[in-house]
């Protein structure tokens, strides 16, 4: 092998490999010279999961999956709560995208039972944990409560039945126990009523307004020395604001 | 069977932060540059687009820019007597992936380590006696603060690092961090703008007698222009930094401040997707001939090289190394052995506080805007009597306000329902945490390898992860959480409360992504991987980057040290390798 003085070697290397790549614009593996690769347009927006129908629960799932985000998030005096922000539809259309198989995850048998500190080593994922968790809650409340599902119970009696359930005291029929099921719906709850307007929650903002969160304003420059004042502006999202589209 | 490749003069494994500083500094000597990247490419138009960066669910919550387990992850156990499991989910830290690495998703706090941390050993003894040290296994790094100054010096200013100096050239300065190593220069840009909270926190600091200052910050307080001709626009105080890319070309990442440079080269070429499987050797196992990897159709490639540089994420330049058989592994059990071996983290705390009358707007923020004080940081304070060795950063550095994740509450507020609402409320606007990040040294027992069971998605084994917090550092980080209860008393909140670490160490809360060690510098073989120059003791052409090299940690945030570490490294490799290759020191 030569020393370390540039050669033409890269000439021919380069342009080897990207007639064996196929050029810098196929998908996939890429070789990359002589510029930073750029396209105008080129970028990776978000998809809106806007629109009606659903994609994933059937519509008696979707009935119960209102009725328990309701519980977790209540409509009250504070204001519109999980159910009014969307949420059931949020989690609906997370079940369509990567998260509702845990494609991300690493979920490589063999599944073993750990310590709490090894984190989860459940090889359920979110289709199986909602699927299966919502038939056993309704099982659960069926034996519980005289023969009534989750959505006939009243308010004191479903709260009493979340309570059991993220305590871990409800024993669920199948697959998949009542902590888990609780523990993905309240975490998928929060996300929806937090999360930017697009996934299908946090409905005309209830979630950022709740709090005053201002959204993705990104440029608090003339304010950032204006300490304990509060911030003037209304929230914005991804998607803008109502009153900038109307008409 | 691998198809072979053209060889060329170097072969960089990852094009993070060190993989673009090495190319850089390689490209410019002349020399035929490769940089293979097993994500994907990353620029800030296309990949964090104005239009939609500040999305806290896609990229702070389902990690998109981040690596995902199904591509690659660690099992873990807590001790030698556990099984360990593989971590199916990211929690305690978030590896990278991608074209700029954890360069991309990092908040920006820019630290140098302190001069005592690079002799550590040698300075503790010196100090209180070898008894001290106890059972510890930490270790001198090999290479000095003073011999590092000019490069920590260089890689601020090629990141456009905002702040305040200390100690020029040895004389103290007014405003900056009275602890600090001596510095040649000012830093390139000023501290940013202050929010509200960490200016009540340097009030109260100073209340109580420390010396607050701010935090050293790569998110660019005003336009800047760096070395390379590369610019940063103002950061805004978005509160979009940690785990997103930065629409504003404010927080120094490779793809702002370097690769706009290095990609014109024309004796520099990426290839992005492609994921190198090892690194080959020639049958003595005494030289690296290059690297195997597979691209996304799943074929194999052979990249021959004269000078391989392992430039992964720290924990993968360890795996990398125990795959391709260069140095011997770590044995816990005989004590032998180098690669894996003290593998090292950050033992943090914090403090809540919740206030009736104030307003903070924590969505008004940057990843590294604050005030920090190292009056307990290290050996800044006189251990004698106190039962452990090393210290912890305070810091007040609010990153953001982002509702899914940053939403206190009260201890024993409910969950979910009404109460849960109220309290979040109430909270959202009038809290906000304190921390204290400190050191994590090193023991047997605490080290990584190749797990027996599970594989990754192309037959590799796994690594093992096998970590607890040692006794010493409890007890440091319960004195540095304590010394944090006073700063926030002096703010007279409503109700201060304080989250001290514990073990054990878990997988599953977010901690830091401040993995390090595993393939250690050093000045002795039998001890460390590395030589002082990064350069393998066992394998003369292989250098290997990043924290991954750190002996133990200290209480300071890696990637300013990682930065300095990689310029240090390029200059002995254009400087004496390139003239001479072979071992820069003899074992």
């Amino acid at each position: 092998m030569s020393g370390y003085a540039l050669t033409r070697r890269y000439f021919l290397g380069s342009t080897t490999l990207t007639f064996l790549f196929g050029g810098v614009a196929s998908a996939g593996a890429r070789t990359l010279n002589g510029q930073p690769p750029w396209q105008a347009f080129t970028a990776e927006p978000p998809t809106p999961q806007i629109g009606n129908g659903l994609l994933f629960f059937l519509p008696s799932e979707f009935t119960t999956l209102e009725a328990l985000v309701a519980r977790l998030i209540p409509a009250d005096d504070l204001g519109p709560g999980a159910k009014e922000a969307g949420c059931a539809t949020f989690i609906d259309r997370q079940m369509a995208g990567s998260f509702g198989t845990y494609q991300r995850f690493y979920m490589q048998p063999p599944f073993v039972n750990g310590t709490p500190q090894q984190g989860t080593q459940s090889p359920n994922v979110p289709h199986v944990i909602y699927r299966a968790g919502l038939a056993a809650l309704d099982a659960y409340c069926r034996a519980t409560y005289a023969g009534k599902a989750f959505i006939a119970l009243d308010a004191a009696q479903q709260d009493a039945v979340l309570q059991a359930a993220e305590k871990g005291e409800a024993k669920f029929a199948g697959p998949v126990p009542a902590q888990q099921f609780f523990n993905l719906l309240l975490q998928n709850t929060r996300e929806g009523f937090f999360a930017d307007p697009l996934y299908g929650g946090n409905r005309d903002m209830i979630g950022w307004k709740l709090v005053g969160f201002p959204g993705t304003r990104y440029d608090y420059r003339d304010h950032a020395t204006k300490h304990n004042q509060p911030y003037p502006l209304p929230p914005v999202s991804i998607f803008g604001r109502p009153d900038w589209v109307k008409g | 069977m691998a198809r072979k490749l053209p060889s060329r003069d170097v072969v960089i494994i990852g094009l993070g932060w060190t993989g673009a500083i090495l190319a850089e500094e390689l490209t410019d000597a002349g020399l035929d540059v490769v940089a293979i990247e097993r994500g994907p490419w990353r620029d800030t138009a296309e990949s964090f687009n104005v239009g939609y960066a500040p999305d806290e669910l896609r990229y702070a919550v389902r990690l998109d820019l981040f690596l995902r387990p199904a591509q690659d992850t660690l099992t873990f156990r807590n001790n030698l007597s556990q099984t360990a499991l593989p971590i199916r989910q990211f929690g305690s830290f978030l590896p990278g992936d991608g074209v700029g690495g954890a360069g991309v998703h990092w908040n920006g706090q820019n630290w140098r380590y302190h001069p005592t941390d690079f002799r550590l050993r040698s300075h503790l003894t010196e100090r209180y006696g070898a008894s001290a040290i106890g059972d510890l296994t930490i270790q001198d790094w090999g290479v000095t603060y003073d011999e590092l100054e000019p490069f920590f010096d260089r890689f601020e200013k090629i990141a456009g690092i905002s702040g305040k100096a200390g100690n020029l050239k040895g004389a103290i300065q007014q405003g900056g961090n009275p602890f600090e190593g001596p510095r040649s220069d000012e830093y390139p840009l000023p501290p940013m703008q202050m929010t509200y909270a960490p200016t009540l926190f340097a009030e109260a600091a100073r209340s109580v007698g420390y010396h607050p200052f701010p935090t050293p910050s790569a998110n660019a307080s005003a336009a800047y222009t760096n070395p390379l001709g590369l610019t940063m626009g103002p950061c805004t105080y978005c509160g979009f930094c940690e785990r997103f890319g930065c629409a504003n070309y404010s927080k120094a990442s490779p793809q702002v401040n370097v690769l706009p440079v290095l990609m014109r080269r024309p004796n520099f070429e990426a290839r992005t997707e492609c994921e190198v499987l090892k690194i080959n050797l020639d049958a003595a196992g005494k030289r690296a001939t290059g690297v195997t990897y597979v691209d996304t159709s799943g074929e194999e490639w052979e990249q021959p090289g004269d000078l391989v540089i392992c430039c992964a994420f720290s924990l993968f330049n360890v795996r990398m190394l125990l795959l391709s058989g260069i140095g011997k592994p770590y044995d816990p059990a005989t004590n032998e052995g180098v690669v894996g071996r003290n593998y090292s983290y950050q033992t943090n705390s914090s403090v809540q506080m919740f206030f009736d009358d104030k307003t903070f707007n924590p969505f008004i923020a940057a990843g590294a805007l604050g005030q920090s004080a190292d009056d307990f940081n290290g050996d800044n304070f006189d251990h004698a009597g106190l039962g452990f060795v090393g210290g912890a950063g305070m810091n007040c550095v609010p990153t953001n306000g982002r509702p899914i994740q940053t939403r206190p509450v009260p201890p024993g507020t409910p969950n979910w329902g009404s109460a849960w609402k109220k309290a979040t409320k109430e909270s959202y606007n009038s809290a906000f945490s304190i921390t204290s990040q400190g050191s994590s040294y090193t023991m047997r027992g605490n080290y990584i390898d190749l797990d027996p069971t599970y594989k990754d998605r192309f037959g590799r084994p796994l690594m093992r992860l096998t970590f607890d917090f040692p006794d010493n550092d409890i007890r440091m980080s319960s004195f540095a959480n304590d010394k944090l209860a006073t700063i926030a008393k002096a703010m007279n909140p409503r109700q201060i409360v304080a989250n001290k670490t514990r073990s054990p160490y878990t997988v599953v809360p977010y901690q830091s992504t401040h993995n390090v060690g595993g393939a250690v510098m050093g000045a002795d073989p039998k001890t460390s991987v590395l030589n002082k120059y990064l350069q393998s003791w066992d394998v003369p052409n292989v250098f290997v980057m990043g924290a991954s090299a750190y002996p133990q940690n200290a209480g300071y945030n890696p990637t300013g040290t990682v930065g300095a570490l990689a310029y240090w490294a390029a200059h002995a490799i254009r400087t004496q390798y390139l003239k001479n290759p072979g071992p820069l020191v003899q074992a």
